[in-house]
């Protein structure tokens, strides 16, 4: 059986979380169960929406770092309006949403039109949000909404004893339209062809503006999404939340097999990739002797033989190159 | 006067000069320098020690920036050495004996050039893109640096240790002198050998220098190890100034404020060309812009948005001039498809 060599990556990473998860289950008793996988999804929810705007900007050759801001500027905003203000979650929500979606949108025009590095636009997009959640307020507010508490408390049985929250339908939801989009769609298609090569892409005549934008305000909405959901899952708005989520996003985008020079790479691979994040933290959990920095140090290792691995396949593919 | 704005110094100059202009209108005293006890103090003596350690780090990331790459790890690098020196310092019987603080600084900075050669051996050796290579140090680094200090503060009480980054010498604090040797050491290397030449070179295109013979991949590992060592002296500054290390928080962001630094000196992204006294007044502006904020009164948290301010401002000054003076010639030379499609669309 000959497998096509561009699953490889995609395989190894499902390989590894299917390895992880096995090894838990024999060591630890209770590892084994649905509830377990099912945890996995609910307490990285926000995590899988971010990572899928991620994916599309990666994939289209750039990088944002502003993801974990914008997460923390939906919360203190939605806790602000629906606690001080008091305003309806149903005009809050739709807000914060195209709030992000805006500023994904300004970062993505200043990166094509001046032709800046997305790393220094989207860094001031990470210092201008994170700094805006401190203008709003400088404490923490806790949100006591009927409908926040409800939608947090909301459990959705499934068979077998295990349930999942509402945030791990609307995360399964992002990554369905996530993969539709990017293989079905010709914006998908545009994306792939723009992070292989922008000038082979603005030759054929694709929208490389649009395309462009468009990814970063995706992923700008994506992060406001997450926003949404790490509100339900915290409860309130604090401009120190999902402080370093930028990281984990991508490190989680890149051990799901995406190349970062763009135009290599599957939406479903970065879900696995999250999974595997969350599975490291739950055996670190699991063991109890282990300190939180151990989660770091494997995700740096994890990073490191996904990149080599990566680089192995490449080196393999064009020989010719120099 | 064309000449002079044209000057790569003229735009950082101008916004450090703003910043200075306003501090005088805004507090007379500011410039103020008053000489106690043989120390000197005021706020431009605290913007230069407290700037020390982002200048230092900023100078190493500006050499890799050059070869068209970049640093991610030099906070967690930052965080380790001082999480090192530290421990190994605390470890002994007598803390303020000379030769064990020698011992604790040489090795912390022995593995700053260790991890700095990581991050080049990554690059260079196995090829991977350097934003990635130290991204891989930047996320175990800062595990490791908790590693270290067991998630805590650790704490020494050793007066040599101190005199690195809070000691004076001639007046003046004494890791200023660190830094400028620092400089006059890159600077010599780079400009008076042929060796910034060749870190421009292979930051334009490493394979065409590889052609003309210069051993890209040596000078893309000696320029990350420089950045390491860079970083492990300002971690020593860094943890020798509160004469603790804290492997949580210290050195956190850093990479990010020097990148800024580096930017704002007029070094472009793309690699080809470096300006370390750019860079320094970058990382002079940096701090002169912390300090004022914390001077009016302004909740320190709000510095972000200002910083982000700053950033889009000097980056969009740049395109700017770059695109009406050297943009539309470089344009044509490099993109000539990208003309020939908007004449078709067109």
């Amino acid at each position: 059986m000959s497998v096509n060599r561009k699953f490889i990556p995609i395989l190894v990473t499902f390989g590894l979380f299917v390895v992880m998860f096995a090894a838990g289950s024999f060591r630890y008793t209770g590892f084994f169960s649905l509830q377990v996988l099912m945890n996995l999804l609910v307490d990285n929810a926000f995590l899988l929406i971010t990572a899928v705007g991620m994916s599309f900007v990666i994939l289209s050759g750039g990088i944002d770092l502003s993801v974990g801001s914008i997460i923390a500027l939906t919360t203190m905003v939605s806790a602000s309006l629906v606690q001080q203000q008091g305003w309806p979650p149903a005009v809050v929500i739709p807000l914060v949403l195209v709030m992000g979606s805006v500023f994904g949108y300004g970062m993505g025009a200043i990166i094509h039109y001046f032709k800046i590095q997305p790393f220094i636009v989207t860094l001031a997009g990470m210092f201008l949000a994170r700094g805006l959640c401190y203008v709003i307020s400088i404490d923490t507010i806790t949100i006591d909404n009927a409908f926040y508490t409800s939608v947090a408390q909301t459990k959705i049985h499934l068979p077998g004893g295990s349930f999942v929250s509402i945030s791990v339908i609307i995360a399964l939801v992002v990554i369905a339209a996530a993969i539709y989009i990017a293989h079905y769609t010709r914006f998908g298609r545009n994306v792939y062809a723009l992070g292989g090569s922008e000038q082979s892409a603005l030759l054929m005549g694709l929208p490389v503006a649009k395309t462009k934008i468009l990814v970063y305000t995706l992923s700008g909405f994506c992060s406001a999404l997450a926003g949404v959901v790490f509100t339900f899952y915290m409860l309130s708005g604090y401009g120190l939340h999902a402080v370093g989520l930028e990281l984990d996003t991508i490190a989680a985008v890149v051990i799901g097999g995406t190349l970062l020079t763009g135009g290599v790479g599957y939406v479903i691979g970065t879900f696995f990739g999250v999974m595997i994040q969350g599975i490291i933290q739950t055996i670190i959990s699991f063991e109890g002797t282990l300190s939180s920095w151990w989660t770091k140090i494997v995700i740096g290792l994890l990073l490191f033989f996904f990149i080599l691995l990566q680089r192995l396949l490449i080196a393999r593919r064009s020989t010719l190159k120099l | 006067m064309n000449r002079m704005m044209k000057h790569y110094l003229f735009w950082p100059l101008c916004v450090l000069g703003a910043l200075l202009l306003f501090n005088l209108l805004y507090s007379p005293d500011f410039f103020s320098i008053v000489l106690r006890d043989g120390h000197l103090y005021g706020s431009l003596i605290d913007i230069l020690n407290f700037g020390a350690p982002l200048v230092l780090v900023a100078i190493g990331m500006t050499l890799v920036i050059a070869t068209k790459g970049i640093d991610l790890s030099v906070g967690s690098i930052v965080a380790i050495s001082g999480a090192i020196a530290c421990l190994s310092i605390s470890k002994g019987s007598d803390q303020s004996s000379l030769g064990l603080v020698m011992t604790a600084i040489l090795s912390s900075l022995a593995l700053s050039l260790v991890l700095g050669l990581w991050n080049g051996f990554l690059v260079a050796g196995a090829g991977i893109q350097p934003i990635i290579a130290t991204l891989i140090l930047m996320v175990a680094g800062r595990g490791i640096a908790q590693l270290v200090t067991s998630g805590q503060i650790i704490t020494v009480d050793s007066s040599t240790y101190e005199y690195i980054g809070a000691g004076s010498l001639a007046t003046l604090p004494f890791s200023i002198f660190i830094v400028t040797a620092m400089l006059i050491v890159a600077l010599l290397l780079t400009r008076k050998t042929a060796l910034g030449l060749f870190i421009e070179s292979v930051g334009s295109n490493p394979t065409a220098s590889r052609l003309t013979g210069i051993r890209s991949n040596m000078v893309i590992i000696s320029v990350y190890i420089f950045c390491g060592l860079c970083a492990g002296i300002a971690g020593l500054l860094l943890s020798s100034n509160v004469s603790s290390a804290d492997g949580n928080n210290a050195g956190l962001w850093y990479e990010l404020d020097a990148i800024l630094a580096v930017v704002i000196g007029g070094t472009s992204l793309n690699g080809g060309r470096f300006y370390l006294m750019g860079t320094v007044i970058g990382a002079l502006i940096i701090q002169t812009l912390t300090t004022t904020i914390y001077m009016i009164g302004v909740p320190p948290e709000i510095t972000l948005v200002v910083k982000s301010v700053v950033v889009l401002a000097v980056c969009l000054i740049q395109s700017e001039t770059f695109r009406s003076t050297i943009m539309t010639r470089w344009k044509t030379r490099n993109y000539p498809g990208e003309k020939e499609v908007v004449r078709h669309v067109r």
